[in-house]
């Protein structure tokens, strides 16, 4: 039997520095804006198996039955190999947008499907919507912090980006109306307001009703558009349900992100966007252009699983098993963080969102936390304009509940060493103040208000009270 | 021949040294050799024992790679590898050692003290950062004494920002130095054998200069090979690069980092296994330099196998 000689050579013949200068050259505007930094290669260590990586966004997929899985798979290669392996719809199948409409029905909303369109994870659903509203220089609002991931798809664009902070009710509605009217002033206002109301990714808090009614309204009233990004909303441990904007809206100035990453698979990646038609419309040809069509394999897998019936039992392991984890880490957070730190305690979602004394750089902690083995997600990612430095993301989902007390634990130990080393830089021994080099003593010695940045200045980050005091 | 090539490991410069590795395979393979992969970890010393290369490539970077740890190893296995031995690798690794070794040698380079981090808390230490302050002047540099990459690299404009600054370096090591800023043109001096390639000027972006994180991200900093240069300057940037090679006991390959100020060439620091990327600073001299990145990867062989005669 013939074989395919394995081809000899994995990499180019020449790639030199002077290629590199050469292809420069022929860069579009727009990759000046995208960035790659020491951060990137500092994450490469996280993959080694010794380290507790608290820093992924990763649902746990191990609980995802193996033996349904491979049912689910015969069937569509016994049944429907031909069809499963062809191109599908641009807009996604009907029965796609089916399931679709049982998950979103879950949050009490129901969408035309002629208003939805199938997406390549959630992730495409922000650039399609990008590609479709921004120009170069056009306002994108989003909240303070913001989802990390969002971050290179608006620079991409080149949009103007504004953050707005949020505090425990998310973002601060009062501050938008301020910038929408600033900005009128200019003669401009904002494309598109991007938010995630729900267990908000990175900082884990969850939009007020009063904020949600005001956002709402305030689109309305200056025809402006809500991208809503849905992805945790079912992953609710406590608490009432919130109405989605989208729901409160009806649609008309609220465009709906939503995604199976975090209630099935992000392996399968599928997403969807809900949109008024004239918008649904260029997203459509937008999408034709990127991909032609999500996944057909991956949509028919969809439907199987949804055929089951059992995709909310799912949801409800999965919800029962990250309540405890969350409930792991703020424990272990209590325990090991020290007494200035301060950290979000989201009532569903992923993330818990922490900030340290503003004296600590998390990108440099995350040098020596990575020594301990254990890793997270430094602040930075989260703004546009370095703000952030001394803030972390925490995720609770992807690792085990030991794995959980053990990274915290380890995050907490150098964290100690860094306010215990700041402490003795500035109160040297012998000074007025009580020995700052004893053990165990260092964190109380802080001035709690001079090392957290005040609310109203527009360093602030996320200057919420600590557990127990909410 | 087979050739073990060590990359990755446990160090921060991990994703640096896997692109290096990776490189460096592949021009192995293209020069014909026979190539073992090896992502450096605990049966690193199994692996070689069972492999018996004819000789390792070495291309880790920072802590467990560039420190002497692996070298050290390799002279006990008897396996011959390339870059410098371990007693180099000790010396450049640690940015104290190298500037005391470099200095003995009568080459310029920064005035600087070092701190251990016990001394802060055990010796007060904190209490003499005034009269170092006062001897080495604004803006200082604050670095990790072992690290490469400008990780953990701040500048302080004012005694204020020391203590941040100290805390984020401490973040990368032990010890740290402060140093004087000398103001100057920063170069990079390839060393192969024991002759220079051409030197690299590194032209930082307009307003980046105090960035040192703008290394990093493509397009903030512009490289020049050769660098523009007078007859008189390089022979003094080539001179101190030389001196400082030889003073450290560097053989095989090396890089040697430093600033060109209005009275001459001040060494910063030597590297013992520079980056081998696609846009390390090695591999773009020795392409001004006439050499294929090939011919580059089979010069670093020859010197490996047969010191005595490079």
């Amino acid at each position: 039997m013939a074989e395919v000689p394995r081809p000899r050579h994995r990499r180019r013949a020449h790639s030199s520095a002077r290629d590199l200068e050469r292809y420069a050259g022929l860069f579009a505007e727009r990759t000046t804006v995208m960035r790659s930094s020491a951060m990137r290669d500092l994450m490469a260590i996280t993959a080694r198996p010794e380290v507790i990586s608290l820093a992924g966004g990763l649902p746990d997929t191990s609980t995802f039955p193996p033996q349904s899985f491979a049912a689910q798979m015969t069937r569509i290669a016994q049944e429907s190999a031909a069809e499963a392996l062809q191109y599908g719809p641009t807009e996604g199948f009907e029965e796609t947008k089916d399931c679709i409409g049982e998950v979103m029905a879950a949050e009490g909303m129901l969408p035309d499907p002629e208003d939805v369109i199938v997406t390549t994870g959630g992730q495409q659903a922000i650039d399609l919507v990008c590609k479709t509203l921004v120009d170069p220089g056009d306002v994108v609002v989003c909240e303070a912090p913001t989802y990390p991931g969002a971050v290179p798809v608006f620079c991409s664009y080149q949009a103007d980006v504004v953050q707005i902070e949020v505090d425990e009710e998310g973002m601060r509605i009062d501050v938008l109306e301020e910038l929408i009217e600033r900005l009128g002033r200019e003669g401009r206002r904002p494309k598109f307001v991007y938010s995630v109301p729900s267990f908000q990714n990175p900082a884990g808090v969850t939009m007020s009703l009063e904020r949600r009614v005001r956002l709402v309204e305030l689109a309305a009233q200056h025809e402006m558009l809500v991208v809503e990004d849905n992805p945790y909303g079912l992953l609710r441990y406590e608490g009432e349900p919130l109405p989605p904007l989208y729901q409160l809206d009806g649609g008309d100035f609220v465009i709906y992100l939503g995604t199976f990453s975090k209630i099935l698979s992000p392996g399968i990646r599928l997403g969807w966007a809900v949109a008024p038609p004239p918008v649904m419309e260029k997203i459509v040809l937008g999408k034709q252009a990127a991909d032609l069509c999500t996944s057909t394999l991956t949509q028919y897998f969809l439907h199987e699983y949804f055929k089951e019936g059992r995709w909310r039992d799912y949801v409800d392991d999965l919800v029962g098993i990250y309540r405890r984890r969350r409930d792991v880490m703020l424990g272990a957070l209590r325990e090991h963080f020290p007494t200035e730190a301060t950290w979000t305690e989201p009532e569903g979602g992923l993330f818990i969102w922490a900030t340290l004394p503003d004296y600590i750089d998390t990108s440099d902690l995350l040098a020596k936390a990575l020594r301990a083995d254990v890793a997270f997600v430094p602040g930075q990612g989260a703004y546009v304009d370095g703000r952030g430095g001394s803030s972390m993301r925490l995720n609770f989902s992807g690792v085990n509940e030991d794995e959980i007390r053990e990274g915290i634990g380890r995050i907490g130990a150098v964290i100690d060493e860094q306010v215990d080393l700041y402490q003795a830089l500035v109160s040297p021994p012998g000074g007025s103040q009580s020995s700052p080099g004893m053990p165990g003593c260092e964190a109380e010695d802080v001035p709690v208000d001079e090392t957290k940045p005040s609310p109203d200045q527009g360093g602030s980050v996320l200057p919420f009270p600590k557990a127990g005091e909410a | 021949m087979k050739v073990a090539v060590l990359k990755g490991g446990r160090s921060l410069e991990r994703g640096v040294s896997l692109r290096s590795g990776a490189r460096v395979e592949d021009a192995l393979e293209r020069l014909g050799h026979e190539v073992q992969p090896i992502d450096v970890g605990a049966d690193l010393v199994r692996r070689l024992e069972a492999d018996r290369p004819d000789v390792a490539f070495v291309a880790m970077h920072g802590a467990g790679g560039e420190d002497g740890t692996a070298q050290e190893l390799l002279e006990i296995l008897g396996i011959p590898f390339t870059g410098p031995g371990a007693s180099a690798c000790v010396r450049c690794i640690d940015k104290v050692l190298a500037k005391y070794a470099i200095r003995e040698a009568g080459i310029p380079t920064p005035d600087w003290f070092g701190f251990k981090q016990t001394a802060f808390r055990e010796l007060g230490a904190g209490d003499a950062l005034g009269a170092l302050e006062a001897s080495l002047g604004f803006p200082l540099v604050v670095k990790p004494s072992r690290g490469g990459s400008s990780l953990g690299v701040r500048f302080a404009a004012a005694a204020a920002e020391i203590p941040q600054a100290l805390v984020s370096a401490f973040s990368y090591d032990e010890q740290v130095l402060l140093e004087r800023f000398v103001d100057g043109r920063e170069m990079a001096v390839s060393v192969l054998g024991d002759e220079a390639l051409p030197v690299v000027e590194a032209i930082p972006a307009e307003g980046d200069r105090y960035d040192f994180e703008a290394r990093y991200e493509i397009g903030r900093t512009r490289f020049e090979c050769p660098a523009a240069l007078s007859d008189g300057e390089r022979a003094a940037v080539v001179e101190a690069a030389l001196g400082s090679y030889r003073a450290l006991g560097l053989t095989g390959f090396a890089r040697v980092d430093l600033i060109l100020a209005a009275d001459g060439p001040w060494v910063l620091e030597a590297n013992a296994i520079p980056g081998l990327t696609d846009t390390s600073l090695l591999p773009q001299a020795a392409e001004a330099a006439g050499m294929s990145f090939e011919r580059l990867v089979e010069r670093i062989l020859d010197l490996a196998l047969a010191p005595a005669a490079a």
